[in-house]
This record gives structure tokens, sequence and C-alpha cells, in this order.
């Protein structure tokens, strides 16, 4: 075991920089597609304004740049307040080492086996047993179980599943998996408040027939379908950005800093054969879990964009590994 | 014409061998940094433990005080910890410690007074606790001097490490036997898990090897 851990560490630190690369590249992404949508708002109210944007290049320009410009400061902004935004939604708060002696000493002792600094310890009241890491950087981490993980599983267990949990905060992989999970609600807000602009323009528009642009209200309409069929596709692509291996890899650290392969085996176990689904997860949250907390029904679709490996794929490795 | 050419591509590699080399010898001193980070966390550790045995003893005394030679195997070891210069004689002198105290545990064991002393009981735990924190501690510290010493004796960073006078540094050896007591559950309602009275246990078990 000792032999393979220099291997490890110079796949850590690749990872590392995809990680950062990836979560920069979703950020420019992101401001691109939030840009587009500021776009078509200024288009639609400047053609209400009585402008035509199709004929006035320097007010499309000047729309453009403003679009642009807002729509950088929000991703800006969302960077760093994706932390604070999953931490809310998970519905977690945070435990002292006085209230929850035996994580706190477990994820204590993890991060002294691991060298990272000691991350914010978060517990979410709920029976289902699940655990996820969220942050920046190792810096910036906090690791949060529900209070169904420490309940149902064996102290040894409960360490496996932090230490998959501090490996994801060592190798960055909490920066890509918090920033996809913020940009996916987003995206998602974004195509819906989409919509409802082009309804209400739409029905706008028909009352009142000599303010012209029929081919731009076309295009318009035209524009947020796209955005509409797209924004799903774009979420789902953004969650296989993160592709599926980063599980498999923070199992296998995760298994190396705690010594004990068969013990996070047997608590994915425990995790999937729970039937209760964790009622803060929504879809884009789920993949910052260690298991799908959502507890879908196998379906085709659901295989498809699935956020997390079989599971039984990954209890199947870490044995071979013990 | 043809000599700036070659003028040009011979101070092209030198330049690229003096950047190579300068890579090499920062990380050799990186990776010396590290390793002396982690030891770090063990000796904080160790101290932390070491503070903790006069109080102990004082314990242990006040309610089995003819076990005498058990205290001073214990005071022993302790004193040996704190003498100990390098990682090899720490990590002996911590190995002897961690057996002694086994066996004063294992003594205490027979005093049912001194099991349900708070006093005693919160001591027991946390020296459970530091000895699980020694353990991982030791574990990150081993990785980081195998990264360094592979990279030490390795081609080409070893010319650099003879030439500049780099040696390997030791590792932080714990007898098996300590690391699977370290798995001992400790903390919930039964707090004498003695750990004596756990013998080989399993070895294999306990790394997870």
């Amino acid at each position: 075991m000792q032999a393979e851990v220099p291997r490890e560490r110079v796949l850590i630190y690749d990872r590392i920089a995809a990680n950062k690369r990836r979560t920069f590249f979703l950020l420019v992404g992101f401001v691109f597609f939030t840009a587009l949508f500021f776009v078509s708002i200024g288009v639609i109210i400047s053609s209400y304004a009585g402008y035509d944007p199709a004929a006035d290049s320097f007010l499309t320009l000047r729309i453009a740049a403003f679009a642009l410009i807002v729509a950088t400061g929000v991703g800006v902004m969302m960077y760093y307040a994706a932390t604070a935004t999953v931490l809310a939604i998970s519905g977690g708060h945070e435990a002292s080492a006085a209230e929850e002696p035996e994580l706190y000493r477990i994820v204590e002792n993890l991060s002294i086996g691991s060298g990272l600094p000691m991350p914010k310890v978060y517990v979410i009241e709920d029976s289902a047993p699940n655990a996820f890491a969220t942050g920046r950087d190792p810096n910036n981490a906090y690791v949060a179980a529900t209070r169904g993980l420490m309940d149902k599983l064996d102290k040894n267990e409960l360490e496996a599943v932090m230490a998959h949990e501090m490996s994801h905060v060592g190798n960055y992989d909490i920066r890509v998996m918090t920033t996809v999970a913020v940009v996916v609600g987003l995206v998602a807000l974004i195509a819906d408040l989409m919509l409802r602009f082009t309804w209400y323009g739409a029905g706008a528009r028909r009352g009142s027939k000599d303010k012209g642009g029929g081919a731009l209200g076309a295009i318009i309409l035209a524009l947020a379908i796209i955005f509409m069929i797209i924004s799903p596709i774009i979420a789902s692509a953004m969650r296989f950005a993160l592709s599926r291996q980063r599980e498999y890899l923070a199992d296998s650290s995760g298994a190396l800093l705690c010594r004990n392969p068969g013990a996070l085996a047997s608590a994915l176990e425990k995790i999937s054969a729970d039937p209760e689904p964790l009622e803060a997860a929504n879809k884009a949250t789920a993949h910052l879990y260690i298991s799908n907390p959502l507890k879908e029904h196998q379906s085709f679709m659901n295989n498809l964009f699935a956020t997390h490996p079989p599971v039984e794929e990954r209890i199947k490795l870490l044995r071979a590994m013990g | 014409m043809t000599t700036v050419i070659i003028l040009g591509v011979v101070i092209a590699f030198v330049v690229i061998v003096v950047l190579v080399f300068v890579g090499m010898y920062n990380g050799l001193v990186r990776g010396r940094n590290r390793v002396k980070e982690a030891w770090s966390g063990i000796d904080v550790q160790l101290r932390r433990r070491a503070s903790l045995i006069p109080n102990l003893v004082e314990t242990v005394k006040g309610y089995a005080s003819h076990e005498r030679e058990t205290f001073e195997a214990v005071t022993r070891a302790r004193a040996q910890l704190d003498r100990a210069g390098t990682p090899g004689e720490a990590a002996a002198a911590n190995n002897m410690l961690t057996s002694t105290l086994r066996s004063l545990f294992a003594v205490a064991e027979a005093y049912p007074q001194l099991q349900a002393a708070e006093n005693f009981r919160q001591l027991q735990a946390e020296l459970s606790d530091i000895e699980e924190k020694i353990a991982f501690a030791r574990q990150f510290y081993n990785t980081n001097v195998l990264d360094y010493n592979n990279r030490l004796q390795t081609v080409p960073t070893v010319f650099i490490a003879s030439m500049f006078g780099f040696t390997p540094e030791e590792f932080f050896e714990a007898d098996e036997e300590g690391r699977a007591e370290v798995r001992v559950d400790f903390g919930r309602d039964t707090p004498a898990a003695p750990p004596a009275a756990d013998p080989p246990a399993d070895p294999a078990g306990g790394t997870g090897a």
C-alpha cells in the first residue's frame, strides 16, 4: 500500500490543476450564457422603448457590453457566494468539538493524516445517511454529515466516509462541485425566467401591432426556445464535466487515508440501501453527496444523466482493495 | 550568421539545463520542508501525550500505590521520549511508552474504584485520542518521507542531492500492535476497552492492508 503513495500524489497534483481549470471554464461558460440572457432582455426592453436594435448596431454593442459586465459581476459574485449558498441549501449547522465530539475527532484525525487544514464541520439534522464536502479550497472547506449517517454507521465506517470527503477537499473537487451546483441552479432559474419573459413579451406584442419588429419577436422567441431546450442539456453536461471518475478517485484515496477500504464499502452499502431520500438535496446539489441522495428510480434517462457511478461498482472496487 | 545561431543554441541549452537544475533543487528543498512540517505534526502529539503522563501516574498511584514497577516503567519511557533526538529514537521511545501504558491500563483493570474515577476515565480517553492522532500524523509523515527519499535516490535528482548534501529522512516506525490498538473504539459506554486484553488482535485488519 505504501508503494502506491507517490503515484497517488502525482495524480493528485494533476487533479488539482484539472479541477482549477474546469472551474474556470465553467465560470466563463456561465458568464457568456448569462450575458446572452441579459442581451435578450436588453433587446426586448429597447424594442419596447421604440428603438430597433437590429438597425442600430451601436445600441446593440452597448447592450452587449453592459450585459457582459453585469454577467461577469454575477459570475464573480457567484464564485465567492457558492459555498455559503450550498451550505444554506443543505440545511446544515456548524458543529463544534463539544457538540459532536466523535464526528469532530474523526475529522480532526483525518486532517492530521492528510496534512490538510481542519475544515469546518457541519451536521444536517436528517435521518437519511449521507455526507458531502464543499468550499473553494482546503483553507476554506466544509464537510457535512447527516444525523442519520452518524447514527447508522459505526465509527470505522463514519471515518471512512469522512476520509472520502476529505479527499474531495484535498484535490479541489469541492471547488468544481460547488460551482457546478450553483451554476446548474442558476441556469435553471434563468431558463425559467426566459420562458416567462417570452410569454409576457409575445402577449404584449400581439396587443400593439404597430410596434414593428415581427422579425425581432420571432428571433427572441426562437432564442428563448433554444435556451429552454439547451439549458437542461447544459446543466447535465456540466454535471458530466465533473466526470464520474471523481467518486472512484475519492473512494480510493479516502480508503488510503483511513487504511480501511472495507469500512468504506460497508458504509456505501448501508447508505445506498437506506430507502429514505434526503429532504434538503435537490437536482442541483445531488452530485455533491457521497451517494445519490434523491433515491431516484432506475430508468434509462436517470442512468444517462446519473451524477454518481453505480454504487455496486464502487463497492466491488473497494472490496478488491481490501 | 551561423556563429550567432550556434551561440544562441548553446545559450538556450545552458539556460534550460540551469532551469531544470534549479527546479530539481527547489523540489528537494520543498520535499525536505514538507517532511519537517509533517514531523512537527507528530511532535505536537508526542508532547501532548508526554504531558499527560505525570498526571496519570499520580492518579493511578492514589488507588494502586504498590504497583511501583509499572509506574517506573512508564516514567522511564516518558523520560526517554523527552530525550529522543531523531525520529527513529522518538519512535522507539514512543513504542515503549505505548506498551508500558498498556500494562498500566491492564493493572488498572484490577482496581474498580480507579476505573470508576472520572479523572482516570478522562485521561484514558484523552490518551486514546492522542494515540489515534499519532497514528494519523505518522501516516502523513511517512508518506512525505517516502516521497522525499524516492526523489532523493532516483536518477536525475540523485546527482543534485549528492552535490548539495541532501540526506534521506528517517521513517517513524510503529509496531503493528500499536496500530491495531488504535482501532479500539473508545468514548462509548465501554470505558475500559482493555488494550492489553486485546492480544495481537489481527494486525492485518488493523492496518487495512
